[in-house]
């Protein structure tokens, strides 16, 4: 193992270890929001205690969250500085305004919400508390922009003079926020959160009805959780088709490593486990069309002409485009001071072949295949739980509704297990968008062996440690924490 | 807008967010009061209080300060986060405990104990102003560091900032002008705290402590800025021509003060300023010296900025290869970057307005004992 390993085992323990908060955070500030608007609507105080109940769980939880996204962003300085060097000019922006708009208004919402009950107006609070939530998912929006662009990186060109993309023009800004991979990330990532929040607001009051206590408080919590946890599995499925549709447009690879297709076609099968595979359903997921072409690891490997008669090269043909740009490049750069007219031809050569420019970076074809078996999994795990989750929700709803429910142990026991699961989605989903695009930091233009520090393999392992323990600590104290504050129940019946 | 005005603008943003932040360290200056051990432990506990409202606001601060260095001078951020790594991942670390702290404090299920977050807590109040005084320190120190943008064509060694210290960053300890910075800052820092919580908390006993420390801490730290300015006023800079060639210029900063008057006049309100607070929190009954101090912080900051990257200097210099030394223009975003970036600066006012009327709304009732054992919500 060597440092580009242990770098890229310290990124993603902090991200999968950060998107457990994030999630739970969106969700339940939509519960709780809605909650809070009952009361002030119907002017009920047993809403407000039920609110204040659930705010209760969410400030533990948004503490951890916080801590943790810092690391992330500070991470891409200490163990990725030649990435950081090379999207700067894109990735800081979409970073800055996060934190600009969004953090300090989340900030701020989040004070007034939490400690604000007797010090601000009803209406003041109701909005700050909405706001809470509105602002994170926007925080939300603005980082999945930056991950959205190093899938599909739109709207830069490649500068030789400082050898980074750069953002093409001002408008090009505009290229970079609608990029279609961002928008549908957006919203499958903040809809999973809904997911994830009703679900634990379901969960948490089946345990109560499990218990038999504050059985009025569950009722009625289940309607709410319910309702926003339905709501987040329709539209993850929504918008996961059409991520699925943006796999297969702008990272084929992944695609095909989600599916384990080794040969592609029209009219390719979808696997729902190995050996078990529904014809036609692949092409119709990917392309919307029965006779649509979904290139399989093989094909994309040694080329092929996609849908819309495309001639795409094979990888060996890429690499060598790549290595020609690397070598332009290297000559523009030695040319340019002394010899402008020589630079100005490396340069057209370099501009010809830029769009490879990462494949120069490969030693064999095979380099670009992600890992397969952990793709396919981790898919066929989100996909499956999500389904069943869905099917868990509308069964409690409905049961809750005709007010059978606590006594339906078998059902309060299955909503309790859809918390674990609705975590296994999430990471699931993480692990199919991250470990599905490698070896790309930068689709197409940066490896991950080119993206690092010059960090050694000791510094950045004792930091992994590091973060290691405290991650550990730091989830257990708040898992004890949750427990007893969900032990000790609200303040209502 | 010109490509020069644009990078120029963002300095400007750059040194504001540094002068917010360092103002905002009030949140940790007033941690480190948690070991004074006069306090009694429900006035530690008013003390964490008052901090955990506005620990995000420093917090954010410093996110959005990290954000905006790495979307506006990202060779900065590559050179310095990816080569100084110990001192950037220590600070980090103790932002990491502190966000959690507040939480976790008071809950029975902690693990580490009132004691062990308490601890937490101090430990950031300390390391966090002395770790960025620090950092800011090599401004004009420099660092040892070489940037070689062709060595991404390099299979074996693609990358292009490189440290040239394996104490990577720490070394900058050595750096006695760098560091008395950061003393200084921690000083500052500590005596922001007190401020802030003279005019935050409704308790004569904190009230009286508060005034006391100020007046404890006032002289070694006007000792040290003093002697941190002298130095910084006589040593050679790194000056910068139109070329971008670096050079060693005698009294650098001296004539960077000289050559831009409204710089001098800034720093000179500035430290007016924090003299003032300092005069109100320890010799008077006021409790609004908060306000002097911090805009005078910020104005501070702001002026100590400027010197370091306007007039042909070099903001982070490289001492073990000048002409890797970063430079406004050398290490700044695209000129496309910057002028989206700009427009969406327009904004800020509006975000600072929101934020202070909320907390006007919020501060109105100070914190006081009551409030303390009655509220649900508190720390
Ligand atoms: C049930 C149908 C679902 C489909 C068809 C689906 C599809 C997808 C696809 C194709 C990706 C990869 C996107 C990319 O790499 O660009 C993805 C990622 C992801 N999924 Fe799902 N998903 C589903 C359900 C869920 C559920 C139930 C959750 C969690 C509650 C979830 C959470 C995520 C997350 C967090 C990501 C990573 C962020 C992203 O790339 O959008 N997904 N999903």
């Amino acid at each position: 193992m060597d440092a580009v390993i242990w770098s890229r085992l310290q990124f993603a323990m902090t991200a999968a270890y950060h998107w457990l908060f994030v999630p739970l955070t969106l969700g339940l500030a939509m519960a709780m929001a809605i909650m809070e608007t009952l009361y002030v609507v119907k002017k009920d105080e047993y809403w407000k205690k039920a609110a204040q109940f659930w705010m209760k769980l969410f400030a533990i939880n948004f503490a951890v969250g916080i801590a943790t996204g810092i690391i992330l962003e500070f991470e891409f300085g200490t163990n990725w500085s030649n990435y950081s060097w090379f999207v700067g000019d894109i990735f800081g922006a979409p970073l800055a305004i996060e934190g600009i708009l969004a953090f300090f208004m989340e900030a701020t919402f989040f004070a007034v919400m939490f400690f604000g009950w007797e010090k601000v107006s009803k209406r003041f609070h109701l909005i700050s508390t909405w706001l809470t939530g509105i602002g994170a998912s926007i925080s939300a929006f603005w980082i999945l922009v930056a991950n959205g662009w190093m899938q599909n990186p739109v709207g830069t060109t490649f500068n030789p003079d400082t050898v980074r993309s750069e953002m093409a023009s001002a408008e090009a800004f505009f290229d970079v926020i609608s990029n279609p991979v961002a928008v549908s990330k957006f919203f499958h990532s903040v809809t999973s959160g809904w997911v994830t929040g009703g679900v634990f607001v379901v969960a948490v009051s089946c345990w109560y009805l499990w218990r038999g206590r504050n059985v009025q408080f569950a009722k009625k919590s289940i309607f709410v959780g319910g309702f926003v946890g339905l709501l987040g599995t329709f539209a993850v499925m929504l918008s996961g088709d059409i991520s699925g549709v943006h796999a297969a447009e702008y990272q084929p690879m992944k695609l095909a490593a989600m599916e384990g297709l080794e040969d592609g076609g029209r009219r390719a099968p979808f696997s729902i486990v190995p050996g078990v595979e529904i014809p036609g359903m692949l092409s119709i997921l990917a392309t919307h069309d029965l006779n649509g072409y979904v290139p399989g690891i093989n094909d994309i490997i040694n080329g092929y002409t996609d849908n819309d008669g495309n001639i795409i090269p094979s990888v060996a043909q890429k690499m060598e485009m790549g290595r020609t740009a690397l070598d332009a490049l290297a000559q523009y750069r030695s040319l340019k001071d002394t010899d402008p007219a020589a630079a100005a031809v490396a340069r057209e050569v370099l501009d010809a072949n830029v769009q490879y420019m990462g494949y120069g970076y490969l030693e064999s074809p095979e380099d670009v295949i992600p890992p397969v078996g952990i793709v396919y999994w981790s898919f066929r795990f989100m996909v499956g739980f999500g389904m069943l989750i869905a099917l868990i929700l509308v069964l409690t709803l409905w049961f809750n509704y005709k007010g059978k429910l606590p006594q339906m142990k078998w059902l309060l026991l299955a909503a309790m297990a859809c918390i674990p699961f609705v975590y296994v989605c999430e990471e699931a989903g993480w692990i199919v968008a991250e470990v599905g695009r490698q070896p790309w930091t930068i689709q197409g233009l940066l490896p991950v062996n080119v993206a690092i520090s010059d960090t050694s393999i000791g510094e950045v392992m004792t930091t992994f440690f590091v973060f290691l323990s405290v991650f550990a600590l730091f989830l257990v104290i708040e898992i004890r924490i949750m427990i007893n504050a969900i032990k000790k129940g609200p303040s209502v019946e | 807008m010109s490509y020069t005005f644009l990078q120029n603008y963002w300095w400007c943003l750059i040194a504001l967010l540094g002068g917010l932040l360092v103002f905002l360290m009030f949140v940790q200056g007033a941690n480190v009061h948690l070991i004074n051990g006069r306090l009694s432990d429900l006035q530690k506990r008013m003390v964490a209080n008052s901090t955990g409202r506005k620990w995000e606001l420093a917090f954010t601060t410093l996110v959005t300060f990290g954000g905006a260095f790495f979307a506006s001078f990202p060779l900065f951020y590559s050179t310095s986060f990816g080569g100084a790594y110990w001192v950037w991942m220590l600070l980090l670390l103790t932002f990491v405990f502190q966000a959690v702290a507040y939480e976790f404090l008071h809950k029975k299920e902690n693990i580490l104990g009132v004691k062990g977050f308490r601890i937490a807590l101090v430990a950031n109040g300390f390391l966090a102003p002395f770790l960025v005084g620090t950092a800011v320190g090599t401004f004009f120190t420099g660092s040892p560091f070489t940037v070689n943008k062709t060595a991404i064509m390099d299979l074996s060694s693609p990358v292009i900032s490189t440290w040239d210290s394996p104490w990577r960053g720490l070394e900058a300890l050595a750096q006695g002008h760098a560091v008395l910075l950061g003393l200084a800052l921690v000083g500052l820092t500590v005596i922001l705290g007190a401020l802030y919580l003279i005019i935050n908390i409704d308790d004569t006993e904190t009230e009286t402590q508060m005034r006391r420390t100020i007046k404890i801490t006032a002289v070694p730290f006007l000792v040290i800025f003093l002697t941190w300015l002298g130095i910084l006023l006589c040593r050679e800079g790194f000056a910068v021509n139109e070329l971008g060639v670096v050079s060693m210029e005698k009294y650098k900063y001296l004539h960077n003060l000289i050559q831009m008057p409204e710089v001098l006049v800034m720093f000179l309100v500035g430290v007016v300023g924090v003299l003032l607070g300092i005069w109100k929190g320890a010799l008077t009954k006021s409790r609004c010296g908060i306000w002097f101090g911090g805009i005078g912080t910020v104005l501070v900051v702001m002026a100590v900025f400027f010197i370091a990257g306007f007039n042909g200097t070099s903001y982070y210099p490289s001492n073990t290869d000048l002409q890797s030394s970063l430079t406004i223009v050398n290490s700044s975003s695209s000129r496309f970057t910057l002028q989206v970036m700009s427009i969406v600066s327009l904004l800020i006012p509006f975000v600072l307005a929101y934020i202070v009327y909320a907390w006007r709304q919020m501060d109105k009732k100070k914190i006081t004992e009551d409030e303390i054992a009655q509220s649900e919500h508190k720390y």
